[in-house]
């Protein structure tokens, strides 16, 4: 690993004010970053660790939930409020990477990361979530921008991520078994904003919305009602692990038993 | 150069690392605790497992900066003064629970933490899913889920130890 300065401000502001040094890069729970830094993909010049700035938290309202950019993923799978509120979100937090990886991986670090193969791009593009930052609200349909690309600017902070709570939702992945990231992952949510589907580890731009099984289960929400649908395979990735063919196939799959689970 | 104030096994320790040292290179090569093993480069074989501030975490995925502060607790920990061992590495020798032992000490460590947050009981299941960020090359893992489950009433205080 290359060496870089280190520093753990107090403040957002000071924090946003670090993040403006060239090469400056954002230390959240590290479970990107530090295997990223072994490996010499990055040689930041300053690394700014968030931990002090008190951004991890979980509040509910009649109508959402809002998690902290700090929370880890092990509190929010084992957070009481959010197995009542949204069940399927605790559901996804408990399947990212393995016991280590969710006690120090972040929500705010994964949606600052958009791993194509991420769970939580999944959640937040199905149920229209709305992530804040330390300038601005971004919109869940604007915020995603490709594999690894965001809406965020260089030295933009995520300080919160808000849920609006669905009357139905579920998760359900097929994951990699070596890195337990997902192959194909499908977040389907019926909620204030209509009905919602979005698909990740499958997309070579990353997460996406599946137009056809939103109209099918607005019409129709069952299991059922997805027979038929067949998902085409341009932009979908093909690599050793699965076939684009193979991934368009799992995302019926997949979209089928989270239908069902959601009840 | 950064200093990094921190509690190993009890005891407190004070020492100058690069802001690039890891957890696990401070415990290994500053404080000679070479129990803490590194099977990978790619944080996915858990033969780094320790606890900091009583959470098992993947030392080798973690800065030494970052636990300035805290109270780590690695395999050396575990057993008493006179040698007496902690249930799980107890119940890990009784189930042959190891071959070669290099995952042994993440092993135990996870699976501390995973008995110590479940009082409300631990399916054989949720064993598994526990341990999904720790490898074993030898074993094939029944026998570390059947000790396991064997420390759970132990360190719950629903039986009493084993008696010779
Ligand atoms: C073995 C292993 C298995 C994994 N499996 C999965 C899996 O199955 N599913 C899955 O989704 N993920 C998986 N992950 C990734 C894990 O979820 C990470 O925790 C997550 O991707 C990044 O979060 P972090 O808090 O660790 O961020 P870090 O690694 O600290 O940071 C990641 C990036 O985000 C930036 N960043 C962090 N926080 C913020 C913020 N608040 N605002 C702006 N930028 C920020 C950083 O600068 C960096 O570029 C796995 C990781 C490992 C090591
Ligand atoms: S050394 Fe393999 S996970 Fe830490
Ligand atoms: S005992 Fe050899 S790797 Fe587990």
């Amino acid at each position: 690993m290359y060496d870089f300065a280190y520093q753990k401000p107090a403040s957002l502001a000071d924090a946003v004010k670090a993040l403006g040094a060239e090469d400056a890069k954002a230390l959240a729970g590290g479970q990107t970053l530090i295997p990223v830094l072994k490996q010499r993909l990055n040689k930041p010049s300053v690394v700014v660790d968030l931990s002090r700035l008190g951004l991890s938290g979980i509040s509910l309202t009649g109508e959402t939930v809002t998690i902290g950019a700090m929370t880890t993923h092990a509190t929010v799978a084992n957070s009481a409020d959010v197995k009542r509120a949204i069940p399927a979100l605790a559901h996804l937090a408990s399947l990212i990477g393995d016991e280590q990886v969710r006690h120090r991986g972040t929500i705010g670090g994964s949606l600052a990361n958009n791993d194509p193969s991420a769970d939580y791009p999944a959640a937040v593009l199905a149920l229209g979530a709305t992530i804040k930052t330390d300038r601005r609200t971004i919109a869940a349909d604007d915020y995603f921008q490709g594999m690894f690309a965001t809406a965020l600017e260089p030295n933009e902070v995520i300080t919160s991520v808000t849920f609006p709570i669905p009357a139905k939702a579920a998760y359900m992945k097929f994951n990699n078994p070596a890195s337990r990231y997902a192959m194909v992952g499908v977040f389907v949510a019926k909620g204030p904003q209509g009905v919602r589907v979005a698909i990740t580890g499958a997309g070579q731009g990353g997460v996406f919305r599946h137009a056809a099984y939103e109209a099918a289960l607005a019409a129709n929400w069952s299991a059922d009602a997805l027979n038929g649908i067949t998902t085409p395979t341009d932009g979908l990735n093909s690599d050793i692990h699965a076939s684009a063919e193979y991934r368009a196939h799992l995302i019926g799959v997949m979209a089928k038993r989270a239908t069902a689970a959601a009840g | 150069m950064p200093q990094v104030t921190l509690t190993v096994n009890g005891k407190s320790a004070s020492v100058e690392v690069e802001a690039r040292t890891l957890l696990v290179e401070l415990l290994r090569e500053k404080l000679g605790l070479t129990g803490t093993h590194v099977g990978c480069d790619t944080s996915q074989c858990g033969a780094c497992v320790v606890h900091v501030d009583g959470t098992s975490v993947k030392a080798c995925t973690m800065l030494a900066v970052q636990a300035d502060g805290a109270s780590v607790t690695t395999i050396e920990g575990l057993a008493k003064a006179d040698g007496t061992l902690h249930p799980m590495q107890e119940m890990f020798r009784e189930h042959h629970a190891l071959q070669c032992g290099f995952c042994t000490p993440g092993m135990v460590m996870s699976a501390i933490d995973l008995v110590q947050s479940h009082p409300e009981g631990l399916t054989e299941a949720q064993i598994r899913h526990g341990l999904e960020g720790n490898l074993c090359r030898c074993t094939g893992y029944h026998n570390i889920v059947k000790a396991i489950a064997a420390a759970w009433p132990i360190m719950h205080g629903k039986v009493p130890a084993a008696a010779e």
